[in-house]
Formats: C-alpha cells, structure tokens, sequence
C-alpha cells in the first residue's frame, strides 16, 4: 500500500525516484519467483503429495474395495468407538478451556504463568509417554490395578482408558486458543456489564461468550480432530482388540501391517477427509473472526 | 503470599470456581499420571536406572532421536521462513489454499501422514524410486525419520513467524533504503533481527514436538533396534516386554527434557513479545 501513495505522490519528474525505492524495498522479480518456486515445490512435497498419495491408494483398487474396507464391521466399529471418545474428551476439555481461560484472562494471581506452562505440558510431552503413564496408574500391576480388578472395573485395555488418553493429549487445544484472545480483550467490558447489574452467569453469557465465539468454536473443532487422529498414547492403553477398542488410527496400523493397504487407504481417506473439514472450517472462520473485527472498528470510528 | 492467591481483587466473579476447577482438573488429568511415572522411575535403583536409560540400545535411540529431531527442526527453520514470507510478502494463484494448507500436519492424524510418507518415499513409491535410482535410501532409514519429523514441524515455524513478519513496518525498511541500505542488508540488519525470536520459539516448538513424535515416524522408520529406533518406539517395546520400571525410566528421562524445552520456549515468547512490542 504504501508503495501506491509514494507513486502517487512522486509522479511526474519524481518517479525514477520511486520506482528506485521500490525496487529498494523489494526484491527484483527473479528472485521473488525463484523464492515462490522453491516454497511452492517444498510445501507440494511435504504437504500436497502426502495428502493425494492418501485418496490415490485409498482408490487404486476401485470404489467396491473401498465401500467394503469401510463398511466392513471391524472399521464401523472403530469408527463409532473413535467418535463416542472424541464426545467426550472435547465437551471434558471445552469446559477446562473456559474455565482456565476465565481465570487466567481476567484475574491477575501468583503462579499464573506456571499455570500456562503446565497447560501446554501435553503438547510437549510424548503421546506414547501420556499412555504409559496411565498404565502405571490403572495397569493390572498399576497403583489402583488390583482395586480395580477387585471390583470387575476395566480402564486399561477398555474404552475408560481410550477416554483419558484422548482427553489428555487434547486438552491444552481449547485453552490455548481461548486464553491469548481473552487475555488481549481485557475486562472493561465484563465490569461494564456488572455495574450495570447483570449476574455473573448473565455477563459470561452475553458479553463473554459471544466475544470469544469464533475462537472457541476453532478450539473445539482442532481439538476434534486430534482426539479422532490420536494414536500413540491410544495405542499403549487400548490393546488393539478388534471390533472392541480398536479406534480408526489403530485399525489403519493393524490394516496396513497386514498388508491390506487400499483398505488402511480407504480408512485413512476418511481422516484426510476430516483434516480437510477442519482446514477449510478454520479458514471460514479466520474469516468470520477477521470480519467482525472490522465491523466492531468500524461503529467504533463512526460514534 | 500464596501460589495461586489473587492480587488486587477483583470485581469479576468467579476466580475461586475457574481457578479452582482448572487445576483440580489440572492435577487429576496431568499431575496424577506424570507423578505416577516418576514414582514408578524411584522403583529403581540408582545403578538399575542408570543401566536402563544409559544402554547402548538407548543411547542409540536418543541420537536418532534427537539427531533427526535437531535436523528437522533445523530444515523447516529455513523453509518455514521461507514459506511464512512468500505467503506474507508475495502474491500468486492459490496462496489462500496454500496457507490453509500449512496447517494440515495440525489436522491429519499422525497415522495416516506415517503411511502416507512411507508409500510416497518407499523405494517403488513416487518419490522414492528417483532417491533409489540415486542409491538413497530414504524409508527405513534416518532420513525417512527426518523426512517425518519436518513434515510434523512444519507449520510450528510458518505459523509463529507468519504474524510477526506480517506487522513489521514497511516505513522501517524504507528508511534502511532511503539510508543507502541495499536489500540484503535490510533483510538482514532490520527485518531478520525483528524476526528472530519467533524463528526461535517456532524452531524450538518444531524440536520439542519431533522428540516426542511417535505415529508418523513409526511406519517410516522400519524400526531397527540400534538403527532406526526411536525412544518412544523403545518405551513401547519395553512395555510390552511388561518391563514398566524400564518404560518409565526412559520416560522421566524424556519428560524432564521436554519440560525444559517447553520453559525454554516460554521464556522465548516471553522475549519475543518484549521486543515485538518495543518494535511498535
């Protein structure tokens, strides 16, 4: 933009003027193709190929191989099973993500930034780490293992365990959107709202809520789609039973070890697709965000 | 005064339950199981433990490891810079669809890029049949490791730079050239410097997240004891080895690493926040 204005203020006898800052504050055009090419070739090696490899295989033995290998009964159910613990680790992990994000956005308090570190602690810790840890605590030689065997409870090798597993790798997800939003919002508006003698809950409600919705509905749909992709912690505590807690990616893993690979295509095809949704989800939103944002700054300039 | 107690009141509601409830939660998803692995780790003795975390097969996982993690990280500090100024600075068809697109290792699920990269790179695959023809080996080996690991890391760099590089001013640079600067000198004495911290924070981010990756890089690696094992993969062999002292000592060893590098990285926003705001 503001090469525009300087040529509109330096034409005329000035522009060899401009076109010299121009070319001053940017690079020739070679080098800005060249620089294209080369991100252009990386991101469709690393990014690009690796998502048409997925549909190419998943399709390389025709539509009826691939209707079967995900409607056969062992994938149906290691898609109900994935979809049953993402509803409930994200609704789990919503709630934190309020939670912390109130207390951490609009209070100040000790200890708050140990609070934000120790929220980001499951991004950094191995998944496969997050599994074991849960072996040691409800494994059959585990600290409450022999309790819970006592009593004909299951968590290890059973869905409970799928559960927490997945809650613990997607947790920080919602938080971590919501906290850096909210902290930059501030509190005038929510204290505006209670002098004027909303309750608490009504503030939250309709001051609140609605400021941070697009950030948080992003939070809810990534951490969607790493508690139906996660696989390394699932893996230590699921025991991989088929048709009994065998999630999507861990059929994939069995499929593909058995050398079934249009079939772990096929499967994985429906993840791809998933991770697609959520990009394209995330883009419309970045859009809604970008919109309101203006929209608010613009009645702003207009009082 | 006490961790945790609010400082100057205020008159929001809410602070005890919020607080109270994320770290009630906190500790029961988090602390419980991460305390149950130290403890489990305290089983041992000092010279068991030291056998099991110092072994020659462990040493090997941690060079791989961290070797291709260090690498990785390393490949997408360059290409990440690189792709976050393309997006920012230049124009072309289907740059949107790009830059949605940088966020797809977020969003696929870490099995499906594993098969996904191996059939790509296995010696009859796409791209692995030129690297083969060259006499590379690139799946099951190291370099498929790391060609793994930059794919995971990707977009830790892109998306911390992205914004930075976005509100550098344009006016600074116009003065570094109006000052008699040539445009190298201006990338590297003016915007390069602005851009550092959150080349840090994203190269680390990338680093810590390669050292703990498991999904994809297990079908790629072909998993070698001593040669394509990675420590994860080792944790879970000991694992089904029921031996769980063994898993959890490699595990406190990794853990206490990744918890220094996420500090590190806080601290780094920290800084890079500083500056970013003193840039203003």
């Amino acid at each position: 933009m503001t090469e525009v204005v300087v040529n509109s203020v330096l034409s005329g006898k000035d522009s060899a003027r401009a076109q010299k800052l121009r070319q001053a504050t940017a690079e020739p055009v070679w080098l800005k193709v060249l620089l294209t090419g080369i991100a252009l070739c990386f991101l469709t090696l690393f990014l690009l190929l690796p998502l048409v490899i997925v549909f190419g295989e998943a399709f390389a033995k025709g539509w009826q191989v691939y209707l079967a290998s995900i409607t056969e009964p062992a994938a149906m159910h290691a898609i109900q099973l994935t979809l049953l613990a993402a509803a409930i680790a994200v609704p789990c992990n919503v709630i934190f993500g309020l939670g912390a994000s109130w207390a951490i956005a609009k209070f100040q308090f000790r200890g708050k930034q140990l609070l934000i570190t120790l929220i980001d602690l499951p991004i950094a810790v191995s998944p496969v780490i997050a599994g074991l840890c849960f072996m040691l605590l409800f494994g059959a030689r585990g600290w409450w293992g022999e309790w819970l065997n006592d009593h004909d409870l299951a968590v290890m090798f059973a869905v409970p365990g799928i559960v927490l597993a997945t809650v613990f790798i997607t947790f920080p997800f919602v938080a971590r959107e919501l906290i850096p939003l909210m902290q930059e919002q501030g509190r005038e508006q929510e204290e505006a709202a209670l002098t004027l003698g909303a309750s608490g809950w009504q503030t939250f409600r309709l001051v609140t809520l609605p400021s941070i919705k697009w950030a948080l509905l992003y939070g809810i749909i990534l951490c969607n789609a790493r508690a139906m992709g996660e696989f390394g912690a699932v893996s230590v505590v699921s025991g991989k039973i088929r048709e009994q807690t065998n999630t999507m990616p861990l059929h994939i893993e069995i499929l593909y070890n058995e050398y079934q690979f249009a079939a772990a295509f096929a499967v994985s095809s429906l993840l791809a697709l998933l991770a697609l949704l959520t990009l394209v989800l995330k883009s419309a939103l970045q859009w809604r965000a970008a919109r309101d944002y203006a929209e608010a700054a613009r009645l702003r300039s207009a009082d | 005064m006490a961790l945790f107690s609010q400082r100057n009141k205020s008159v929001l509601p809410g602070f005890g339950l919020s607080l109270g409830f994320s770290i009630f939660y906190l500790s029961l998803i988090v602390f419980l199981p991460l305390s149950a692995l130290v403890l489990k780790t305290f089983e041992l003795s000092l010279a068991e433990f030291w056998q099991v975390v110092a072994s020659d097969r462990a040493i090997a996982s941690y060079q791989l490891t961290f070797g291709a993690s260090l690498l990785a990280a390393l490949i997408n500090l360059v290409f990440g810079l690189l792709v976050a100024w393309v997006l920012v600075r230049y124009s072309f068809p289907g740059k949107k669809v790009l830059d949605a697109l940088v966020d797809l290792p977020f969003a696929l699920p870490t099995a499906v890029a594993g098969i996904a990269l191996t059939a790509l790179y296995a010696p009859n695959g796409w791209i692995g049949q030129f690297f083969h023809a060259a006499g590379i080996k690139v799946a099951y080996s190291a370099v498929g490791v790391t060609v793994a690991l930059v794919f995971i890391g990707l977009p830790f760099v892109v998306r911390t730079v992205q914004p930075v590089l976005e509100d550098v001013e344009k006016e600074l640079e116009e003065a570094a050239a109006s000052l008699g600067a040539n445009r190298l000198q201006t990338f590297c004495r003016v915007i390069f410097p602005a851009l550092l911290p959150s080349l840090l924070t994203g190269f680390a981010l990338a680093f810590a997240r390669a050292i703990g990756e498991y999904g994809s890089v297990v079908f790629i690696s072909g998993n070698m004891p001593f040669k394509t094992e990675i420590t994860p993969l080792l944790i879970m062999t000991r694992l089904e080895q029921f031996d769980y002292a063994g898993a959890a000592a490699l595990g406190t060893v990794m853990l206490v690493i990744s918890f220094s590098l996420l500090l590190l990285i806080n601290l780094l926003q920290h800084w890079s926040n500083h500056r970013h705001g003193g840039v203003k």
